[in-house]
């Protein structure tokens, strides 16, 4: 009996010792590898239809020889911070008024009703603005009815229809970034501050503020990678005017199938998420010291 | 009352905000009701007409089973792999902990975008096709990093002491994970299900990039939209939003019941 269940404990050991190994072999077989041949890609070259492999730079190139590539590129960092800074600016106030002027008993409810629309449809999320800014949507005939304006707005398919969509989404997920930060802050460092002499600004500004940077950086983060990345929002509410990195990304792969191409751009979209990242982590150690 | 004073500055700023927020939800449910051919005011209705014609489209109705298909199955290998690799982590810290840990959140700083064309990519050097099961492996892919963070916070050294209570008592691995270990994580496993499910049926660019014929839901949305403003877009997009609210609600609801009943 004894040595059976010995048996069974040594089984255990080895098996524990394999558990993380599926997830690792997952996770390397249809990510890493994806990620390696699609930086190897980038040096191919696709001759008559067919994936060559070249070895050459010349894909590098064309990208900065092509002023609407590297243009789009551009556009798709400009729009980003854009979007990022604006969502910042209006979900930081929200999370700090949840943190600290919404009764605790209520807080939890209130801050899931912000956030429910995070899952209304995501292809249909950047629609929905359209049925609100377009020419013959809400805020025109509104706007037209009351006599404010006679012509209707060209507010749909811009630069600035697409920043609306993304900082509509992205407001929601930074308030809940911002807000996780905010509740961790100790009441006793507020209250200490206050027992000192310090106004409420001061209070703000050389406590409460410098402790949130952290849940601010993570927010900021994660809203950089998932818009620079986005397809969707640019496609529906940007028009026509300018491409973002994602949408020329899409054209090379489903009009030209030219994979070589496809793969720079992501790879030097890649580049641009791994220099905000270190940006970022940077911040992030210098607000902790 | 002074205190409401104060707070009236505060209560003006969540409520423009949460009308900001809400205002293309409200639109967009409200205009699936409508009567008429445009989304846009004024409002006629309500009538059912578009939900009538949405489920007599046969082709949204095979990309809405195929969403759920993927959507379930993808959800299950993800929780399971993320168990799995919790459980591991969890009970002996593995050498490399840290790098581990870090190959397997990867994937959360990489664009869904680059992920699918890096996909696309080796499916076209292997010469395999695109199909249903690709943007399966796809959705496990960039669920597997929060699915294996959610259920690995869970762990603890209660779980540890139960695992060698269990152990000691003659319990074999299998048995102790499935019986005891899994039983104890119930509610992290069904949350991390939950997400998955949801986070999936929701994905576009992984479903448009590998998926052939049999395409998904978002897939199927994304076409419709390019014929411009339709009620029947809003009414798609109402349904994919009931569909998501209600799992997420219920699962908040399951979790919260699971987790106090273990407190009593």
């Amino acid at each position: 009996m004894l040595s059976k269940a010995r048996l069974t404990k040594r089984k255990g050991f080895e098996f524990t010792r394999w558990a993380v190994h599926p997830a690792l072999l997952f996770t390397f077989l249809f990510f890493i590898l994806p990620l390696l041949a699609m930086l190897i890609v980038s040096f191919w070259q696709r001759i008559g239809g067919k994936l060559t492999a070249t070895w050459t730079f010349a894909n590098y190139n064309k990208f900065f020889s092509k002023d609407y590539l590297v243009e789009a590129l551009v556009n798709s960092v400009e729009v980003t911070l854009t979007a990022t800074v604006i969502s910042v600016l209006i979900a930081y106030p929200l999370a700090y008024i949840l943190a600290f002027r919404v009764p605790v008993r209520w807080q939890r409810f209130v801050l899931i009703f912000t956030i429910l629309p995070f899952w209304t449809a995501y292809v249909v999320r950047s629609y929905s603005w359209l049925l609100v800014i377009s020419e013959n949507g809400i805020i025109n005939v509104i706007m037209t009815s009351l006599g404010l304006i006679d012509q209707p707005l060209e507010m749909a398919y811009s630069r600035g229809a697409t920043v609306l969509g993304f900082v509509h989404f992205f407001t929601m997920l930074m308030t809940l970034t911002i807000y996780a930060n905010l509740v961790q802050i100790k009441p006793t460092y507020h209250k200490a501050a206050a027992d000192l002499g310090a106004s409420p600004l001061q209070i703000f500004f050389r406590i409460t503020l410098p402790l949130s940077i952290p849940g601010v950086a993570v927010g900021a983060f994660i809203t950089f990678v998932i818009a620079i990345g986005d397809y969707i929002n640019p496609q529906i509410l940007g028009g026509g005017n300018e491409v973002l990195i994602p949408q020329a990304i899409i054209l090379q792969v489903s009009r030209a199938a030219n994979f070589p191409m496809a793969s720079v751009m992501s790879v030097m979209l890649m580049v641009v998420v791994i220099v905000v990242y270190f940006v970022s982590a940077k911040h992030l150690k210098m607000e902790r010291v | 009352m002074r205190t409401w004073v104060r707070n009236t500055p505060a209560a003006i700023y969540l409520l423009v905000v949460l009308a900001f927020i809400y205002l293309p939800v409200v639109v967009l449910v409200l205009f699936s009701f409508q009567d008429g051919p445009l989304p846009v005011p004024p409002f006629n209705g309500p009538s059912l007409h578009w939900y009538e014609k949405m489920f007599g489209n046969e082709r949204l109705i095979a990309s809405l089973i195929n969403s759920v298909v993927v959507a379930i199955l993808s959800a299950v290998v993800t929780t399971f792999l993320g168990f799995l690799a919790a459980y591991g982590m969890a009970r002996r810290t593995p050498r490399f902990a840290g790098g581990i840990r870090f190959s397997l959140m990867a994937p959360l700083t990489v664009s869904y975008l680059i992920i699918g064309i890096g996909l696309l990519i080796t499916l076209n050097i292997v010469g395999i096709s695109k199909s249903l099961f690709a943007v399966g492996i796809g959705h496990v892919v960039i669920n597997l990093p929060l699915c294996f963070a959610i259920i690995y916070s869970q762990f603890g050294d209660h779980t540890r002491n139960i695992d060698d209570a269990a152990r000691d008592l003659g319990a074999s691995d299998f048995q102790t994970l499935l019986h005891v270990i899994a039983h104890v994580m119930k509610p992290s496993l069904f949350a991390s299900f939950c997400l998955s499910a949801t986070l999936s049926w929701d994905e576009f660019i992984i479903a448009f990039l590998l998926s052939r014929f049999d395409v998904t839901l978002p897939v199927i949305i994304f076409e419709m939209l390019r014929s411009g403003l339709t009620p029947e877009v809003n009414a798609a997009g109402t349904l994919v939003f009931a569909i998501s609210v209600t799992t997420v609600i219920a699962a908040a609801i399951t979790v919260s019941a699971l987790t106090s009943g273990r407190k009593k």
